[in-house]
């Protein structure tokens, strides 16, 4: 696709979030590979220690450390799996050269403290490894053309990015402070775009749209709207409204059975039926949805379900899908 | 049970949990998103209309399902449920977690009245009690003691359903209490406020010079408003030292206790599994009683008689035959049905030959909300089921 027609140019910072279970990592990952496109390298991180980057890329548990995990079409994937303590003894190794101090902070529980206690500390630290990495430039250019990151869900997600909240209510000075005010800026500003993946059901459709409000109002960007496991309704419309109407014509299922040499007794046809019948519900109640989620005016991209389950092949054509829709 | 499989898991009777009368605690826990919260409610339901006196804790419900019990709003206390089939003589109170409430609560319940109000109007206090990660499963375990202590005392209810708070990790709340604990009642805190209690001489001279180095790093790093907005919280908390420790020791005891019954909750999804799997054996380790796994948002395999494969093989066959294109749409969409059901089977198959001894129920997937009491005993009557 050519320059022009991608939606998210200018956008380094993409963020992924979504409802638990509505397959963010996933979409992260496929997003990831998309940017990675005509050589550009891409950055994928987590950050909530599920090491779900590595599960789905089928490569060992991934370190604290920056490693390739796949190519694509001569670009390249690297992961990270961010550690809030690994994040802070990095970030104090580099601003406080602590050497000794850093054994007696973990020693008194203080590192601890730090990372699981002190309201916000812990998003601070990591959203400040993003950061990090999102800035980063080597030769005068920046090491990585995108970073994607596979964010916490939708119910945490504004709290998670305005890293504001807490900190700046405790924290009213000093670097931890700073810190906090260069990642805020950095997650409002153009160069980011929160993401949303949802279902085409009641539930994660709501939160999405509950999401985009309480992004919109904290000033956060919103991006797209990536809806997951779309089903293909596999019958042509009319067909599936008599399907719905169980107004299908039982004889003509019957034959077709016996043409293909297949049991046609009336539990056969019955069974079909009912998965007509089903698929007609579905298929109505992915139409509602779907216009709930055009209410809220964003880009909506399509994912289709993989009814084998999510593999690396599966990832590659995912990531084509989303490429083909302009989110890349 | 999947017929192609030749060893099952044990089936999980869900009815026979809730019956026995030495059940009197419920816990569903998982990771987020595979429908904990519905489990509980429909689980809670089911028991009340059973005859059980059942009192449901949710903790963060969706909008719909709140509303399905009569819960409108936030509300730290228990309500009862209205049009619950009382027949049987058993009821349903329900009440949603209010974790600030339910800190604030504990420090008035344990400070005299002049130091809770400088708890209450710390900054670091607030901070802690609305928003730590681990402030709403400590607040959940405290709130599950607190009904227990009064279902002991009045009798108010026989059995107590806790959903679990969607947390990162399906892990965290049995952690979360010890941790909260560990930090109030521990040696940090102690050294930032009074270093020259926390241990003898000896102690004092290897590590004074430690020790400011470390407050002076946390200053330097937070800003002094932040230390000492902690260093008097800490004071004025230091009459409860001990307490919070001593609450989360007996929380974690309640959990281990007999009459307490663990369900863990998952989806077929390769994700929710794994987190159930490690879950399990936690549950194991820390020798907490563990019922079995609730497999939620199943996608039956169907009654048709056939694979994927041979649908997808008679599909091919009618290809192009326009009289039979209904039968031949109809052929796909079974196969697609049969590949879904087949992977679930897989993921399912896979947990039980890691821990053939959890039983399991499945219930069924459905894709609209819970709107009202009867889709919930829907849902409960595909768990007893």
């Amino acid at each position: 696709m050519p320059e022009a027609e991608r939606d998210w140019d200018g956008v380094r910072l993409h963020v992924v979030s979504g409802k638990g279970g509505t397959g963010k990592t996933t979409v992260a990952a496929a997003l990831a590979l998309s940017l990675a496109r005509d050589g550009r390298r891409v950055l994928l991180t987590e950050v909530e220690g599920r090491q779900g980057i590595a599960q789905l890329f089928d490569v060992p548990p991934l370190p604290y450390a920056e490693r390739k995990i796949a190519t694509y079409a001569g670009g390249e994937v690297l992961g990270l799996a961010v550690d809030p303590k690994a994040a802070l003894l990095e970030y104090l190794q580099l601003f406080y050269k602590l050497g000794r101090a850093g054994s007696m902070l973990e020693k008194v529980g203080a590192i601890d403290f730090a990372t699981t206690i002190a309201p916000g500390v812990q998003d601070v630290l990591l959203t400040g490894k993003v950061y990090e990495a999102v800035r980063r430039r080597e030769a005068a250019r920046p090491v990585y053309d995108a970073v994607v990151l596979d964010a916490p869900p939708t119910g945490r997600i504004t709290r998670f990015l305005g890293v504001g909240a807490e900190v700046v209510g405790l924290a009213r000075v000093g670097p931890i402070r700073s810190q906090a005010d260069r990642i805020v800026s950095l997650m409002q500003s153009p160069q980011t775009a929160v993401h949303l993946v949802t279902l085409l059901e009641e539930m994660p459709v709501q939160e999405t749209l509950d999401g985009v409000r309480d992004l919109t109002a904290a000033g956060l960007p919103v991006g797209g709207i990536v809806v997951n496991q779309v089903r293909s309704p596999l019958l042509p419309a009319r067909r599936l409204s008599a399907a719905g109407k169980g107004k299908l014509d039982r004889d003509e299922v019957a034959a077709g059975l016996r043409a293909a040499g297949l049991p046609d007794g009336p539990d056969v046809v019955d069974g079909l039926l009912d998965e007509a019948a089903r698929r007609a519900a579905r298929v109505a109640l992915e139409k509602r949805e779907r216009q709930s989620i055009a209410s809220c005016g964003r880009p909506v991209y399509e994912l289709p379900e993989v009814p084998g389950g999510i593999d690396l092949g599966v990832l590659y054509e995912l990531a084509e899908l989303l490429h083909e829709q302009g989110m890349s | 049970m999947n017929p192609r499989s030749g060893h099952g898991p044990t089936h999980l009777d869900v009815d026979a949990l809730i019956d026995d009368p030495a059940t009197r605690i419920v816990v569903c826990c998982g990771s987020g998103g595979v429908g904990k919260t519905t489990t509980a409610a429909a689980l809670g339901l089911r028991a009340a209309e059973r005859g059980r006196q059942v009192v449901v804790l949710t903790i963060d419900p969706a909008r719909r399902l709140a509303q399905s019990m009569g819960l409108d709003q936030l509300d730290n206390t228990p309500r009862r449920v209205t049009g619950v089939d009382e027949s049987a003589g058993g009821h349903l109170d329900a009440m949603m977690l209010d974790m600030k409430r339910t800190f604030d609560e504990v420090v008035e319940a344990h400070a005299d009245p002049e130091k809770a109000k400088q708890i209450l109007a710390n900054p670091f206090y607030q901070a802690l009690s609305s928003s730590f990660a681990g402030t709403q499963e400590y607040m959940a375990m405290e709130k599950l003691g607190q009904l227990r202590a009064r279902a002991d005392e009045d009798g108010s209810w026989d059995l107590i359903v806790v959903d679990t708070p969607p947390s990162r990790s399906a892990l965290d709340f049995l952690d979360a209490p010890q941790r909260l604990g560990l930090f109030l009642d521990g040696r940090f805190i102690r050294l930032l406020t009074a270093p020259a209690k926390a241990g003898g001489r000896a102690y004092l001279k290897v590590f004074s010079a430690g020790i400011s180095l470390v407050t002076h790093t946390m200053t330097r790093l937070l800003g002094a408003h932040f230390l000492s907005d902690v260093q008097t919280f800490v004071a004025a908390l230091d009459t409860m030292f001990g307490g919070f420790r001593e609450r989360a020791d007996a929380t974690y005891r309640l959990l281990q206790a007999s009459g307490t019954s663990f369900l863990v909750v998952a989806a077929p999804e390769r994700d929710a599994l794994r987190e159930a799997s490690f879950f399990v054996d936690r549950l194991s380790q820390d020798r907490m009683p563990l019922s079995g796994l609730v497999l939620n948002r199943v996608h039956p395999a169907g009654s048709t008689p056939f694979s994927a494969e041979r649908a997808l093989a008679a599909a091919e066959t009618l290809a192009g035959d326009k009289e039979h294109a209904l039968t031949a749409q109809l052929l796909r969409l079974h196969a697609e049905r049969e590949r879904v059901s087949e992977r679930e089977a897989a993921l399912a198959e896979r947990f039980t030959a890691a821990h053939p001894d959890v039983p399991v129920v499945r219930v069924p997937a459905c894709a609209e909300d819970v709107h009202d009491l009867a889709g919930l005993r829907e849902i409960g009557s595909g768990l007893g089921g």
